[in-house]
């Protein structure tokens, strides 16, 4: 086959503060699960950011390509366009904006077509009933005053409305108690089993990969890519931690 | 664009000079009683309006500029009849139309011949035709809605005489004073006892097709039991070949009646708005006011509402937005004098490239307004570092139960926010306008929908810098 759908080759990003990813390499192929496991202040969330181009981070070493393209100096909106797509850990609450407002309208960019309204409602009410949120929800504005779960929800509901060939996950599962859990592993399997979609899953527990098929598991420690290895390994990190991982990167 | 802004300003003033130095004008002393005088022949006026003119003329070069709020040094206080006189050359072309505004109308897609009429420089106006169907519809129910000169002269002209000036006196202030000696243009509306008017009246098509827009005067009488939507300006930009608007309008609520007053202003970027409105509201009535600002170089405006008869009640909604090289000072007064009266006051400002936006309230509750209630909300959002954005709420409160509440917040843009919606496809220009619209969304519920889509449509344009 051809080239991997992402291809993150020696990727080094900093803040202000410091570099807080070194060297990173990564390759997901098209509709391929990978999971990245790490413990707190690895710099998960910052490989994330870093992936979608989030203006606070600057890369300074190493590329991002997306089928085959360069997107390292993309902004975010472009890399948007081209297919990624990130479910953020805490979703921002934008008042005066309703959830379909503006959907529509990132369809409708991203697209660059005008909307087929008939069938976006159509879209919109099976998916919403899918992740069993009330219709309400399309009318409210954009998480203002959405509960923990109804957040994440409305996370996997953009997720299946724009439809990308990437998604990055960011913790998608914390907080929530396990029926919210639940629904959302469902919109996130409709995701990678019937779209074919890739996944790259941050999370801290197995408890969302149950019903997805891993392909990949990485650990990163202190911004590092220090392991690599299959499905199992998520179960070998809930029983054992990440110990042998820092204490392998640390050298000892 | 704000250099060519400013240059705008500055080219009129040189035009004005090079005339001078031509011999064209000579009128250092400020505005003299003759064109006071051509104005009132003009307008064919009857003997005490002619008085009434003379009169605030004398006022108006008694009394001084104001000497708070923003700056008005760049208007021409000594040429002062340039900017009245000049209204009555106003027969440009289309083509003498600044690119900005023209763009303005061809982006929210206002069709040509309407964009002329808007523009106050048509000379044929097919929007004529609408104003008359709708000026016919209003008359079948027994509303009076006429062009105020009209009504000076005409029928009512009594009861013109009786409202007239008398809840903006003008000893008020200058402008007031101006207004009273130069009005042009503008309109009078009667609502009779009971009548309710289904369909707003908007104002646009007579006071831009008049070309009559600086110094309008707006007199409305809401009998009792009445109610009306009254619709001024609409959002089109009109554009004013002078810079100073100092219009007036005059709202009598009666008992039991409701009034609702909106207005959506876009100046041209070198008008200095010193506009003045109050309304008088009677037992149980209700006034709305819907302001939205968004053009002029400075603004100073401050809807009033006294709320005289007993549980008497006042909503202003408002929203100001000042980009580079405004400074709007805005916000509304409330009066509270009846007993149970009630007052809200719900505003929005957003400034961005170094625009200056100021919210400016005053609360009174009068020894005789027992158990009035108010309430003041104000947030402001500053788009950029540059921005500047001001409260100053004023509370007067002369009663023991009065139960009042002032809630004011100033924020940003997070940069957060626009790097989620950017994740999401949307480009940032379009994330942060659509911020801003959400922002202002609880003003935008307030206007009908072609006014709100409008008012949206201003608030990409100004996201856009142009």
């Amino acid at each position: 086959m051809s080239q991997p759908l992402l291809q993150v080759r020696d990727l080094c990003a900093s803040i202000e503060e410091g570099e807080l990813l070194h060297h990173v390499n990564l390759d997901i192929n098209a509709g391929e699960t990978h999971v990245l496991m790490g413990p707190n202040g690895a710099g998960k969330s910052t490989l994330g950011y870093t992936l979608m181009g989030n203006p606070g981070y600057t890369v300074t070493n190493g590329t991002i390509t997306l089928d085959g393209e360069d997107i390292t100096n993309l902004s975010t909106d472009k890399r948007a366009a081209r297919g990624m797509f990130l479910s953020f850990q805490n979703p921002l609450e934008v008042p005066g904006l309703s959830l379909e407002a503006f959907l529509r309208n990132a369809i409708r960019q991203q697209t660059g077509k005008p909307l087929k309204i008939f069938q976006f409602k159509k879209e919109l009410e099976a998916t919403m009933d899918l992740l069993q949120m009330d219709a309400s929800y399309a009318d409210r504005d954009l998480n203002v005053g959405f509960s923990g779960g109804e957040k994440k929800k409305a996370e996997i509901l953009q997720l299946l409305m724009l439809n990308p060939k990437l998604a990055i996950l960011d913790e998608t599962d914390s907080g929530l108690d396990v029926d919210a859990v639940r629904t959302v592993s469902k919109g996130i399997e409709e995701f990678q089993k019937k779209r074919n979609g890739a996944l790259l899953v941050i999370t801290h527990s197995t408890k969302i990969l149950e019903s997805l098929h891993v392909d990949y598991t990485h650990v990163l420690v202190k911004g590092k890519l220090v392991h690599t290895g299959d499905a199992s390994l998520v179960e070998e990190i809930n029983e054992r931690g990440f110990e042998q991982f820092v204490n392998a990167a640390a050298g000892k | 664009m704000a250099d060519q802004e400013i240059r705008e300003v500055d080219r009129s003033l040189y035009d004005f000079k090079d005339d001078e130095s031509q011999g064209f004008f000579r009128m250092k002393e400020g505005l003299t009683r003759e064109i006071v005088e051509q104005i009132s022949q003009d307008k064919n006026d009857p003997a005490w309006m002619h008085d009434f003119r003379l009169k605030c003329l004398e006022l108006y070069n008694n009394m001084s500029v104001p000497n708070w709020g923003p700056s008005i040094d760049g208007l021409d206080m000594d040429h002062i009849s340039n900017y009245v006189r000049s209204k009555t050359d106003m027969k440009g072309s289309w083509n003498d139309l600044p690119d900005d505004i023209k763009n303005t109308f061809e982006k929210l897609g206002i069709p040509q011949a309407e964009r002329e009429s808007l523009a106050g420089v048509g000379a044929q106006y097919d929007s004529e035709l609408v104003y008359h169907n709708l000026q016919q519809e209003v008359a079948d129910q027994g509303v009076v809605y006429t062009g105020f000169e009209d009504a000076v002269n005409g029928e009512y002209s009594e009861m013109v005489k009786e409202y007239f000036m008398k809840l903006v006196p003008p000893t008020d202030h200058k402008f007031a004073a101006l207004h009273g000696a130069v009005w042009s243009g503008g309109s009078f509306v009667y609502v009779p006892k009971g009548v309710h008017v289904e369909v707003p009246l908007q104002s646009y098509f007579r006071l831009n097709a008049k070309g009559a827009g600086q110094f309008e005067h707006t007199l409305i009488i809401v009998d009792e039991g009445a109610d009306v939507h009254f619709i001024e300006g609409c959002s089109a930009p009109k554009y004013n070949t002078a810079n100073l608007h100092a219009g007036c309008v005059e709202l009598y609520v009666k008992k039991n009646a409701r009034l609702r007053y909106s207005t959506i202003e876009n100046w041209s970027k070198n008008m200095y708005n010193l506009n003045t409105k109050r309304a008088i509201v009677e037992e149980g009535g209700t006034m709305e006011w819907v302001s939205g600002s968004f053009g002029s170089h400075v603004s100073y405006l401050y809807p009033t509402t006294i709320l005289k008869g007993d549980g008497s009640h006042c909503e202003f909604t408002g929203i100001t937005f000042a980009g580079n090289g405004q400074n709007l000072d805005t916000g509304a007064k409330m009066i509270h004098i009846g007993r149970e009266t009630s007052s809200y006051i719900n505003t929005k400002s957003i400034s961005k490239d170094g625009g200056v936006s100021t919210y400016r309230s005053s609360i009174q509750i009068m020894p005789t307004a027992k158990k009035a209630k108010a309430s003041v909300d104000c947030a402001s959002l500053m788009l950029d570092d540059q921005s500047r954005s001001d409260t100053i709420p004023a509370m007067d409160i002369r009663t023991a139960d009065a139960d009042v509440g002032h809630e004011a917040k100033i924020g940003r843009i997070s940069d957060e926010a626009v790097f989620y919606l950017m994740s999401r496809g949307i480009s940032e220009s379009e994330a942060r306008a659509m911020i801003v619209s959400g922002f202002a969304d609880p003003v935008s519920k307030e206007l009908p929908l072609e006014y709100a889509a409008e008012m949206n449509n201003l608030i990409k344009l100004e996201m856009e810098g142009m």
